[in-house]
């Protein structure tokens, strides 16, 4: 169904942190960004479309104006919003976000951080835009900071902060299908399985809560009101947003799930775990009969790789990119 | 990222070093009272109670130049002595051995087994000696305390620390190409074979429901593997069958071991200076532990890791007497001054044969002297 394409190169490894690859396709420009983290800095390149021009560029973690402090990064996302896409890093200080090609920092969060440290680590992870004007955010203390983007400049304002999950938050994800009649808009997704379903607005509104089992959900995604989650235990679960009904479960891979990615107009699902398998899948609902079905497609091994990052390039899943822990290059498979 | 990071880094590096000492002190014939003498001496520091007091004080992982620092002085708590260089490629062989468990470790969790593994090691190793093996039991149960209420999402996080730490080395190890568990670009093998870990279902099977929460459908997928179930948990009590064979000794059966090195050591040899918070960790774990004054006893020995003396002797280059008089000298500093902590490893570093690339002792004392 795929077959290896020529792999990019990059700066630096990827580390093994969840959901460690970020993709922004811009069609006018036929060129696709990508971003991987490694330790304390990020890893950017541009891709055109015709394979001849790669340009790299890194970014940090960094307070503005102190020059010495940087910190470990959790995660970078482009986020795309109707007039603007945006660039957010989240580390151990605070969160960070950039325009969408990396060159400037249009503004930054500093996280609460204890004068002595505690055992509890302190950082931000996960991170989704939602509809038309919102970033949402995660911190390790179960908080979401939900962002005010204005449409141009840097007038960004923390609206608002749920606090509804007690454990760190893993990933989140808004609504990608582009329905407008899907109810939920956001879900998040904690260390110990909880999932949280999220009305959008002035004040975000809890539509439901799926309990977890204790098992850590690593990566998350939400399509056409599908709750799709990855856990620890290598299994996908599929869930009713808002009534939390579980429609399936797979028993998909033999090691932690480290990153989850759907192609909206197609449906396909693409999950990548430690155990060096990425695997594709086919999403059906059935609206009469109010189900989704999972249907396997696909199976690609990278050999002694411990994959951190995998992601469709495109809306319709005609390619996809793969990051591994240690590994220096992003590594691309297009549908034959 | 984790804050508790450091005593495990500790209890498992510091017992493949042990591991390797022990090895090397066996294939050198070294006398059983020198050997016991040795392995005492290192399981009592390290695993004295203010040691592990400072390393269970939630805080960072910090550089590999501060932990191979730590590691050295551990090693040089006892009678031995090792030069820099045979110290480097010790260094190197327990990252990687190390590496090699975090990466390959089933479960999140399992980290704890491999740490108890080593633990379960080192206890044999002082078996004779009932005040070390009471160290060992004591920080093992602060061990189980402290890290077995830790969610699987905590203990991934600590693993995810780790693997940030030992990320891009990647040394080959003669004993790990020769067994297949490395490749000859360094990098290791991951199997896609064997029972999952425990508390994961083998991979295969779909199962759907209908809105009442009854299965309706079933169906199996193509895996690419071929795992088999999960076999029985490994006990984390203080004692017990631990299941997981990472972390246990690999260098039981005599074989000289050598490390090929692939490339330089990149990270940490930048000129760049230790940060202060890494300065005062340094400062209090030194503090804990004390050097055995060679000169005095006149029983210090000297343990190659290479095959021959020659190579010893020319690894070290001019390093190895001179560590042996800058033992001398920290002794007679710690009798003339009644300074503080950081003063005396000011001392301890000045005397440490320098680097050709640069003078990092230097930068670190006039670093001290601005504090």
């Amino acid at each position: 169904m795929y077959h290896k394409e020529k792999s990019i190169q990059i700066k630096n490894s990827a580390s093994a942190l969840y959901n460690n690859l970020s993709v922004l396709r811009i069609a006018p420009r036929s060129l696709t960004y990508f971003t991987v983290v490694h330790a304390n800095v990020v890893n950017m390149v541009s891709a055109s479309w015709d394979g001849l021009n790669y340009s790299h560029r890194q970014l940090q973690s960094k307070e503005p104006n102190v020059a010495t402090s940087t910190s470990l990064i959790m995660q970078a996302a482009w986020c795309v919003l109707p007039s603007r896409d945006l660039l957010v890093l989240t580390s151990q200080k605070g969160i960070q976000m950039y325009e969408s090609d990396g060159s400037i920092m249009v503004y930054w969060h500093a996280l609460d951080t204890p004068e002595t440290p505690t055992a509890q680590a302190v950082f931000a992870r996960g991170i989704a835009a939602v509809r038309e004007k919102y970033i949402c955010v995660g911190v390790s203390s179960g908080a979401m900071l939900v962002f005010d983007i204005p449409t141009k400049g840097s007038n960004i304002t923390l609206a608002e902060v749920l606090e509804e999950h007690k454990e760190s938050i893993t990933d989140m994800a808004s609504e990608c299908s582009g329905s407008l009649e899907c109810i939920a808009d956001l879900v998040s997704a904690d260390d110990a399985g909880n999932l949280c379903v999220w009305k959008s607005g002035e004040e975000f509104q809890l539509l439901n809560k799926i309990p977890g089992f204790d098992m850590c959900c690593s990566s998350v995604k939400l399509w056409k009101g599908t709750v799709v989650a990855g856990y620890g235990t290598g299994q996908i679960r599929l869930y009713e947003a808002v009534t939390g009904i579980l429609h399936a479960e797979v028993s998909a891979h033999a090691r932690w799930i480290y990153s989850l990615d759907i192609a909206p107009f197609s449906g396909l699902l693409l999950s990548a775990a430690e155990d060096s398998l990425v695997r594709v899948w086919h999403l059906t609902q059935t609206p009469e009969t109010n189900s989704v079905e999972i249907a396997h497609m696909y199976n690609e091994c990278v050999t002694d790789t411990q994959i951190c990052g995998a992601k469709f390039c495109d809306g319709d899943g005609y390619a996809f990119a793969v990051t591994g822990y240690d590994l220096s290059e992003i590594i691309r498979y297009t549908q034959t | 990222m984790s804050m508790r990071t450091l005593p495990l880094v500790f209890i498992n590096l510091g017992g493949e070093m042990l591991y390797i000492l022990d090895q090397r002190l066996r294939a050198h014939n070294t006398s059983e009272d020198n050997s016991d003498k040795v392995m005492n001496d290192i399981v009592g520091t390290m695993f004295s109670k203010a040691f592990m007091d400072e390393l269970l004080k939630p805080q960072q992982l910090y550089s590999h130049r501060t932990l191979k620092t730590v590691l050295t002085r551990l090693a040089h708590a006892s009678i031995m002595r090792l030069n820099p260089a045979s110290m480097d490629r010790l260094y190197e062989l327990m990252v990687m051995a190390f590496k090699h468990q975090v990466l390959l470790c089933p479960r999140p969790k399992d980290l704890l087994l491999i740490s108890y593994n080593h633990l379960d090691t080192v206890r044999e190793f002082v078996k004779d000696t009932p005040a070390a093996v009471n160290q060992v039991d004591e920080t093992h149960r602060r061990i189980i305390e402290t890290y077995g209420l830790l969610s699987e999402g905590e203990l991934q996080l600590l693993r995810q620390t780790l693997l940030i730490f030992f990320q891009d080395m990647h040394v080959r190890v003669s004993l790990f190409l020769k067994d297949k568990v490395q490749n000859p670009n360094g990098r290791f093998a991951l199997p896609a074979s064997g029972p999952v870990p425990h508390g994961i279902e083998v991979p295969g099977l779909i199962r759907m429901f209908n809105s009442k929460g009854r299965e309706v459908k079933r169906c199996e997928f193509p895996t690419g593997g071929s795992y088999s179930s999960s076999i029985r948990q490994g006990s984390f009590e203080l004692h017990g069958d631990r299941v997981v064979r990472l972390g246990r000794n690999m260098y039981s059966v005599c074989h000289p071991e050598e490390t090929h090195t692939s490339k330089p050591p990149s990270t940490d040899d930048s000129p760049n200076l230790l940060a202060k918070e890494e300065l005062n960790l340094l400062a209090r774990l030194m503090g804990c532990m004390k050097v055995e004054n060679v000169q005095r006893s006149g029983t210090g020995f000297r343990i190659n890791l290479f095959s021959t003396d020659k190579e010893e002797e020319e690894a070290g280059a001019s390093g190895a007497d001179d560590s042996m008089f800058g033992v001398i000298n920290i002794q007679a500093m710690q009798d003339v001054q009644a300074s503080t902590e950081l003063a005396r490893i000011a001392g301890e570093f000045a005397d440490l044969p320098e680097n050709p690339s640069g003078s990092k002792g230097d930068d670190l004392l006039a670093m001290m002297d601005d504090l």
